[in-house]
């Protein structure tokens, strides 16, 4: 049946469209180029509506271990957030970390229809993929961690050459199903449980003498040798630490060119000046990446309320369990693999580094200037919630609603930010490119994020409203796979999405030295550590789509 | 999805062989080396089992039929009328949750339809781990993280051995740990008495001790050697019986330990607030965080009650004791406990789930039951309705989450009999509701 949406404005970066008035057709789940006297089944009358693909989330803590030791952990910010289940909606709860279906519905609600879990550990990689089995309504994928496995330091300390590690890099994301590759502190969740406490940019780790700027080298060029087509993912050094503005800024000097993604560099902002001793790098950090193309960022924007951060950091989240509200918190060293915190957190606007981490964030988001390199996250639930965006979306497209805002927050937090001078407002085009069509291209969706013909017809449509985050918070349709999902801002139809990954090229004798590792010192056979198909798509829980990557090419 | 397979056929359909790295769901720790040989006699393991290993693969299948109040019924009758119970139930109690990942997630969907509450049998155990997760939060290692870095391992009040035959050989006595010196051991110290200590000995085990005590003292230790650790005197000479100054001794290796653990297992803390004493045990390793290296490792979850709990958190939001009655998650770790439910009578209908062990049988109570358990339980009161399932790892494939609730393992299906599994049943259960 061929569908016709009529008359809506549409805005499309991907193919340069910004609010033209055009219709879509969608046929058989795809979005098709039909001429205009095929015989339309359904039609629906867009007149005036905005219309954008559906909407992805690059970095969204949605599955995995730490996320559950998470849900288990804030009963109390669960209760009176239970969700009841409805004739096509299953029961769940949840704010700060939601339940899984509760997240998948949320992000469909919102007009979401894809979310990347960013943290993987390979150990749990099997679990991550059970609890993304059961986030229902959109598409999902997930980075895999390394940096501070065991293997891959044995590996660089032992001088086993770039092929070899190559080979692990692309073993590990076939076996844990893993789209992109993320680094979390590079070498520093290891060094944590050799009591060292932090780990610069280029200090050594205490046991295999490799620092973090040796660790991110290796595996960006590894990456970007296997062809995989999201570049490194990287949670930096220090996160949190006040002075960290400095091992942002060095850290991208350090790529040397290489294409990079910094993730959540909110975090990663922070200067020393002030009484305080702690003050905006945004301005600073923003300049340097203007001037390099080859990173892309995503902010990680805190909000102010109750939230739950969940990473893989253990030596910073360590750190921060000082600042934990309630005053619980979960730090786990994984595996010979990785390590997780988890720190409930709440947000204060009358605190003064609340409030400047908020004012950080938005300097962020208006001084970097190209959108295409600078997706929209809160590093959920890390900086808040997901269910924040559409609040965050009308901070950046209104000025005098930021302003206003701005005045609520602390006053000396208000005196150490730029924020109300900065004029920038940001365009519909410009949110479409944030939230759908520079995510999609950075992690390779090849037929995600976009409206032109062949693509997935994964579509919101919202109403123009003047408020923006009323008009970002209820979409008045969204389809996922040309199937309407959504009708204002209410689950009409329940779907299981896809899950993303990528299978760049390894050679098997790789299998080899890595049989003997496991046998020799892990508590897993190598052959149960590999998440296979059947057990992602089983018990129909949806389909594997494997992202292109380009040929592999020898070190240089 | 539904169960249409015969359940009466006891042996599996395929041909003779051994099969290797096989995971084994009888314990928490969930070992993954195991080789099993099939033959027409059934399962035999070859390679690498323990005593619970061998009793589980190598349990006879008893032909057995799905019944109605005893009576033999075909598969398809025995779920309607199951469906048919719990749908005219009040307050149905979906009880045992002995079964995987698959079989959990059905359970929490048939539960969440049906209006009722989910506890696993297992939770008294669990909930004095929960207890210290919701209310403080701990320090954690997982098996292969402690197998390789441990420098200093304390059993905290708690039989390891028997609960877990294998805990010692792969986690504590293995032969080269990737962080240890050459030629540097391990100490392992057990805290409580009656703990089989037996399997501490060799590889990398050098030093073995033994704090005697009451178990049901080992909380005021616990508290002793944090007090001790911090330097805060103690005007005692003894505590439950052991000198303060072996308290000393053991206040400064933990203070020296490069990477020491704590390890309890919850079953074994089998005393009224005994989650005190995990409590007592994650502050202290919180206290040792400070100035050198030092985690927990919580062991348990035998029958499947770490993926209860895991499936149970990441689909409401809480880990058991969860009601539906209202439609939407309802949560009281007091109210909802399955033997206080049974015990009052606001359950009117149990449902019991036991797909690994026979020996996971429902307590006593006056409540009508449906058992959708594996062949061969011995139970008083004839149930209202049975329904002979498979065991995930042996009749079928499944997974399990690992007791230190990071890694979960896949379930071969060996073929050993044609049984239905659990999620199947449940899935027309819900389905016919």
């Amino acid at each position: 049946m061929l569908i016709k949406l009529t008359g809506g404005k549409i805005y499309d970066p991907a193919n340069g469209i910004d609010g033209e008035v055009r219709d879509i057709y969608v046929r058989d789940g795809r979005i098709v180029n039909a001429s205009a006297d095929e015989r339309v089944g359904q039609e629906y009358n867009l007149k005036g509506r905005v219309v954008m693909a559906g909407g992805i989330d690059p970095h969204t803590h949605i599955g995995g271990g730490k996320v559950t030791i998470g849900r288990m952990m804030m009963t109390e910010d669960h209760i009176g957030n239970e969700v009841a289940r409805t004739a096509i909606t299953r029961a769940g709860c949840g704010h700060a970390v939601p339940s899984t279906l509760t997240a998948g519905y949320r992000y469909a609600e919102m007009g979401y229809t894809a979310c990347f879990e960013p943290a993987m550990l390979p150990a749990n990689a099997r679990q991550a993929h059970m609890e993304m089995g059961d986030t229902p309504m959109v598409d999902k994928g997930a980075f895999v961690m390394l940096g501070s496995d065991d293997f891959l330091l044995r590996a660089m300390a032992g001088n086993k050459g770039m092929e070899f590690i190559k080979d692990y890099i692309a073993w590990t994301m076939h076996a844990a199903q893993a789209l992109a590759v993320k680094v979390v502190n590079p070498g520093g969740i290891s060094a944590f449980k050799f009591n060292q406490r932090q780990l610069d940019l280029d200090e050594k780790h205490v046991h295999y003498g490799q620092s973090p700027r040796d660790i991110l080298l290796t595996l960006a060029r590894g990456l970007k040798e296997l062809g995989v087509t999201h570049p490194l993912h990287v949670h930096g050094c220090n996160l949190g630490v006040p002075g960290n503005d400095e091992t942002t800024l060095a850290t991208i000097r350090a790529m040397e060119g290489l294409p990079v993604h910094l993730t959540h560099v909110q975090f990663h902002s922070y200067g020393t000046e002030g009484d305080m001793k702690f003050s905006s790098g945004a301005p600073r950090i923003a300049e340097l990446l203007n001037k390099n193309t080859n990173v892309s960022i995503d902010v990680g924007q805190i909000m102010f309320g109750q939230t739950c951060t969940a990473s893989g950091d253990s030596m910073r989240q360590y750190g921060n369990t000082k600042s934990a509200a309630p005053k619980k918190w979960v730090v786990m060293d994984i595996e010979c693999d990785a390590g997780c915190g988890v720190v409930p957190m709440k947000y204060r606007d009358k605190s003064f580094v609340n409030a400047l981490q908020w004012a950080i964030g938005l300097e962020l988001f208006l001084l970097v200037d190209d959108p295409w390199r600078l997706f929209l996250t809160t590093d959920h639930p890390n900086g808040a919630p997901f269910t924040t965006y559409p609040h965050l979306i009308r901070l950046l497209m209104d000025r005098g609603f930021r302003n206003d805002m701005l005045q609520k927050i602390h006053p000396g937090a208000q005196a150490a930010t730029i924020l109300h001078s900065i004029k920038r407002e940001y365009s519909l085009y410009e949110i479409a490119i944030m939230t759908r069509a520079g995510p999609a291209k950075s992690l390779g969706l090849k037929d995600r994020g976009h409206l032109g013909g062949g693509a997935s017809a994964d579509i919101t449509v919202y109403e123009d409203k003047a408020d923006r985050e009323a008009m970002f918070q209820v979409p008045e349709l969204v389809f996922k796979n040309g199937e309407l999902i959504v009708k204002n801002g209410v689950i009409v139809k329940s779907v299981q999405g896809a899950t993303h990954v990528a299978r760049p090229e390894y050679d098997r004798h790789i299998e080899g030295p890595l049989r003997d590792y496991f046998d020799r010192y892990h508590t897993v056979r190598m052959s149960n550590f590999r998440v296979g198909d059947d057990e992602i798509i089983g018990h129909d829980k949806g389909s594997i789509i494997v992202q292109p990557s380009k040929s592999r090419v020898k070190a240089a | 999805m539904t169960a249409t397979k015969s359940a009466s056929a006891p042996s599996g359909s395929a041909a003779a062989g051994v099969e290797e790295n096989v995971a084994c769901p009888f314990c928490g720790i969930l070992c993954d080396d195991l080789e099993v040989e099939r033959s027409v006699a059934g399962l035999k393991v070859t390679k690498n089992g323990c005593s619970l290993a061998i009793a589980g693969f190598e349990r006879p299948v008893i032909a057995a039929s799905p019944q109605i109040g005893g009576r033999d019924v075909t598969l398809a009758e025995a779920v309607a009328e199951a469906a048919r119970l719990i749908r005219v139930a009040r307050l149905p109690l979906f009880g045992g949750l002995g079964t995987d990942v698959e079989g959990m997630r059905a359970v929490m969907a048939t539960a969440e339809r049906a209006g009722g509450v989910v506890d696993h049998a297992f939770s008294e155990g669990q909930y004095r781990n929960f207890e210290v997760l919701q209310t403080s939060g701990w320090f954690m290692s997982t098996l292969t993280e402690v197998r390789n870095r441990a420098d200093l391992i304390v059993i905290v009040g708690s039989d390891v051995h028997t609960l877990h035959p294998r805990f010692f050989e792969r986690i504590v006595a293995t032969p080269e740990p990737m962080f240890l010196a050459a030629g540097q051991k391990r100490t392992v110290v057990f805290i409580g008495e009656g703990l089989d200590a037996s399997a501490a000995t060799g590889g990398s085990i050098g030093e073995v001790l033994t704090l005697s005590c009451p178990i049901v003292a080992v909380g005021e230790v616990m508290s002793a050697l944090r007090a001790r650790t911090k330097g805060t005197p103690l005007a005692v000479d003894t505590v439950a019986g052991i000198p303060i100054v072996q308290i000393d001794d053991l206040a400064e290796r933990c203070r020296k330990a490069q990477y020491g653990v704590m390890v309890w297992a919850p079953p074994s803390l089998a005393y009224p607030s005994a989650d005190l004493t995990v409590r007592v045990v994650s502050d202290l390793v919180k206290d040792l965080n400070v100035t050198t290296r030092f985690a927990g490792l919580a062991l348990g979850g035998n029958e499947g009650a770490v993926s209860a709990g895991a499936v149970a958190t990441w689909q409401s939001g809480f880990p058991m004791r969860v009601s539906y009655a209202s439609g939407q998650p309802e949560y009281d770790s007091t109210r909802y406990a399955a033997n206080r439910l049974l015990a009052s009578g606001e359950t009117d209908l149990l449902v019991w789930i036991a797909t690994f062990s026979p020996d996971l049988t429902p307590p006593a109570s006056a409540v009508p039951t449906i058992l959708i358990g594996v062949p061969g339980m011995t139970i008083d009161k004839t149930p209202l309705v049975t329904i002979p399932i498979g065991t995930p790892g042996l009749d079928h494939a499944g997974r399990l989450v690992r007791c230190d609730n990071v890694v979960s393992l896949p379930l071969k299906n060996l073929h050993r009999s044609t049984l239905p599994a659990a999620a199947d049943v449940l899935a027309s259960i819900e389905h016919a509701l």
